[in-house]
């Protein structure tokens, strides 16, 4: 066995190392990308009922009802502009209230509901999810001066510890 | 005054670092030794500079010294002493002074055990180390410093998040940090290397001890991060593929491979440009980490606070560090020349695709993790990627592994007969297959997963049983000889075998605990109860519970299978004032084999409350098979081998009796 030779085997071995993960990398983003739409986004696209998507807003006002022992949900996210109907059943997270803002990840129902399987509210009630404060600015409807407590991903100056933001610390935050 | 002292050794430290880095890289350039000896003790002093800083910054907090603006942000006077001084790191600018501190504590380390390192060589790894707490020093001073002070002086503190005041991540943040930061020891040694152009044995000699502490303080680190998650935030679960958590897994993935490519170096002196790599690869994917973390562009529970000009000044480290030492590697990789010649099919080989396969994965990871960073940056969809895609593309690169991991230590250097080893491993083949079958039967046929995983997990075992076995000729020798070579087994033999079966524990515990989780939502009344898993849990009573800096509601849930009660559980609900936080203090009730998991969530209107109830089978098998992992680590780690200065001891005793 030649150095050579050798060389050429595992250069054989690295690539073909590389082909699988490439491979599977694309398989899987093609079956397992999360895409994010504001209520508007959502009317605008169409995703269908098969994908699992994200969608995120504030909790309307007044929209929230709870049902079936307190543990389904049914409240309207809101850009805005547009409001979607969505529908909850588990544990709500500890932050999840009216007027806050709110991710869901789930489906669309056949009805135009969307049927949320999990919930990120956050816990620190300064903090805005980044999504969220972005589909605000396109709806035109962020408006920082009222919303002084929530000022979002990029600008926080004045919320330097707002260290409860993660995902992983509402109560039922993961799948 | 102490604050201000802190701070003028934090400068102090910066301009010894900057000595550091420039001097006895010059000196070793020209031959100088006087400059070169400028290295070790210019190592000392930094540490002794930024332990100076970090104990005035622990003293502000454990005296509440509220003039302080970080001290005044994060900690509060009624919080318990404990995580007063924890809190020192649960924020960004403190965060950020232990991970200095553990740098220059390494640098120090080197400058004391590495007397007997070529004088150049160690000169050149200092200074390099060096460069990197200029960086990181500057990074403190000039964009995160911890002893602001802040006028008027505030009457309190605002308090720590309280999902932060917990033991098990109060150790968290050191124990990752030795591991993220122990990996920059591999990196100077790698870039020293590269300087001078000569990899050798004993240069693997060297780097392999640092490597392995680094590696067991970040198995530890994730361990304790994920078991703080576990039972903290009341979800249920132990992973979730969070690009937080992905951080560090890519470090130890690729920190794994280089634990593995550097014994070829040392014992058949080849892959010497592969480990080299591999040690950059490592340390940049730490910074990587350090960048995600704390740049803000992550949102989540470490992302402590987010401003542009930290994010930047990161990145530009990140880029000059990984951009400077990958184009050092290409000028000079091509110099290093192998001495050591293997087979297609031989122990070198083995690790070679352990290698591959670790890198893969490592790459993927990398993958899932920033392509939606990307596609946020260019402006595109906001996308998120969660376990789905690494159960689809991590998982099957770790079935290979593991086939591979109980083959490799069975082969012989050089050159190996694969048939042989495949006969030799014909009894752990049987028994895994069998263990797969019972589960293939257990689960009736629905689950593909888990009677592989189990296989896998058996296999792994049955595998390291018979190499060790082989070893110590079990079996095949009498009681006088396998007693003779079971003591004479050396530790860094012990530890691979203590390592291997520890993953072989974890890989068990994962499966079943992915696959046979149960869990129950249900709003209980006082006396009411609910079954899961075989298990009643009677809820009793909710009472009010004061705490030092919270309120709580505690319930009673009482445990009993087929009658017989087992425990008593106490979840709670805990009120942060101060943040206006409301958190959850999950009960949990673990034999060994299996938690019973109780959630209290939200009063109802009816006066019953929300619970939830898991049963989460094998999961501590997670945590105990990476504890086994450490274990090894630290025996392989006391073998006298790996300790410095080891071998020029024998050959001095070698020639002390040669004289005699």
């Amino acid at each position: 066995m030649t150095r050579k030779r050798r060389r050429l085997i595992f250069v054989l071995a690295g690539m073909s190392c590389l082909g699988i993960a490439t491979f599977l990398v694309l398989n899987a983003f093609d079956d397992n990308l999360v895409f994010f739409y504001s209520p508007t986004d959502l009317v605008q696209k169409h995703p269908g009922t098969t994908k699992r998507l994200r969608i995120g807003g504030l909790v309307e006002n007044g929209s929230l009802v709870t049902s079936e022992g307190g543990k389904r949900f049914n409240f309207k996210v809101t850009d805005g502009k547009t409001d979607l109907s969505v529908s909850y059943l588990g544990v709500a997270p500890a932050l999840f209230r009216e007027g806050q803002g709110v991710v869901a990840e789930g489906k669309m129902a056949a009805d135009g509901r969307f049927e949320a399987a999990t919930l990120l509210a956050k816990h620190d009630e300064k903090y805005m999810p980044p999504e969220v404060a972005d589909a605000l600015k396109k709806s035109g409807e962020w408006r920082p001066d009222q919303q002084a407590a929530a000022p979002g991903a990029a600008d926080a100056p004045t919320s330097s510890k707002n260290a409860g933001d993660a995902p992983a610390n509402s109560a039922s935050a993961r799948p | 005054m102490i604050a201000e002292l802190g701070h003028f050794a934090l400068i102090l430290a910066l301009l010894i670092a900057i000595v550091q880095s420039i001097l006895p890289m010059v000196g070793a350039q020209r031959g100088a030794r006087p400059m070169m000896d400028v290295a070790a003790p210019a190592a000392l002093l930094q540490f002794g500079a930024v332990a100076l800083a970090f104990a005035a910054l622990t003293h502000g907090y454990v005296t509440s010294d509220f003039s302080l603006k970080n001290v005044a942000e994060n900690s509060h006077s009624l919080k318990p002493l404990l995580y007063k001084i924890t809190g020192v790191w649960g924020n960004h600018e403190g965060s950020m002074l232990l991970w200095a501190l553990i740098l220059t504590l390494y640098g120090a380390a080197v400058a004391a055990f590495g007397r007997n390192l070529p004088p150049a060589l160690k000169a050149r790894v200092l200074s390099v180390h060096g460069m990197i707490g200029v960086g990181f020093l500057a990074f403190i001073l000039f964009t995160s410093n911890p002893f602001l002070r802040m006028l008027p002086v505030p009457p309190d503190g605002q308090g720590l998040n309280p999902i932060l005041q917990d033991p098990g991540l109060a150790f968290h943040p050191p124990f990752l940090y030795l591991g993220y930061v122990g990996f920059s020891m591999a990196f100077s040694f790698a870039v020293a290397a590269l300087i001078e152009g000569r990899v050798d044995p004993a240069w693997a000699r060297w780097v392999r001890p640092w490597t392995l502490v680094a590696w067991c303080a970040l198995t530890l680190g994730i361990c304790l991060g994920s078991w703080w998650a576990y039972y903290e935030l009341g979800w249920g679960g132990w992973w979730a593929w969070d690009p937080v958590e992905n951080a560090s897994f890519m470090p130890w993935l690729s920190g794994t491979a280089l634990l593995h490519s550097a014994i070829v170096v040392e014992k058949r002196d080849t892959l010497k440009g592969w480990t080299i790599f591999l040690a950059l690869v490592t340390f940049s994917l730490s910074l990587l980490g350090t960048f995600l973390v704390r740049s803000g562009v992550l949102s989540s529970v470490h992302a402590f606070a987010v401003d542009p000009a930290r994010g930047a000044f990161i990145l530009v480290l990140l880029v000059v560090a990984i951009g400077g030492s990958l184009v050092l590697f290409a000028l000079k990789a091509p110099n290093l020349r192998a001495t050591g010649n293997f087979a297609p099919i031989s122990r070198e080989s083995a690790l070679v695709l352990n290698n591959l396969l670790l890198a893969t994965a490592a790459l993927t990871v990398f993958l899932g993790t920033l392509y939606p960073l990307f596609l946020d940056v260019i402006g595109g969809d906001k996308v998120s990627v969660g376990s789905p895609y690494y159960n689809a593309t991590f998982v099957p690169l770790m079935v290979p592994l593991v086939l591979v991991m109980a083959a490799g230590p069975l082969m012989t250097w050089k050159r190996a007969d694969l048939a042989s080893v495949l006969m030799r491993l014909r009894l752990a083949f049987g028994a895994a297959l069998a263990v797969a079958l019972v589960m293939v039967i257990v689960t009736r046929g629905h689950e593909a997963l888990a009677p592989l995983g189990i296989g896998l997990a058996a296999w792994l075992l049955f595998g390291t049983l018979k190499e060790l076995a082989e070893r110590i000729r079990l079996f095949q020798a009498p009681w006088e000889v396998v007693r003779n070579r079971l003591t004479h087994t050396t530790r860094a033999a012990w530890g691979m075998s203590v390592a291997h079966a520890g993953l072989a524990v974890t890989i068990a515990g994962i499966t079943v605990a992915s696959g046979w989780q149960q869990e129950a939502i249900q709003t209980l009344k006082p006396g009411e109860s609910v079954t899961l898993a075989g298990d009643l849990y009677r809820f009793d009573r909710v009472e009010p519970r004061p705490g030092p800096n919270y309120s709580a509601e505690q319930a009673t849930v009482t445990l009993s299978h087929d009658g017989r009660t087992f425990a008593t559980l106490h979840p709670s609900r805990l009120t942060y004032p101060l943040q206006r936080m409301t958190t959850t203090d999950v009960a949990i009730h673990t034999d060994g084999f299996s938690d019973r998991y109780v959630v209290l969530g939200d009063p109802q209107p009816d006066g019953g409350w929300i619970f939830r109830i898991y049963y989460n089978p094998l999961v501590p098998w997670v945590w105990f098979g990476a504890l086994i992992m450490v274990l090894g680590g630290v025996l392989s780690l006391s073998d006298r081998r790996l300790r410095i200065g080891a071998p020029v001891k024998r050959l001095k005793r070698a020639e002390a009796e040669l004289a005699a």
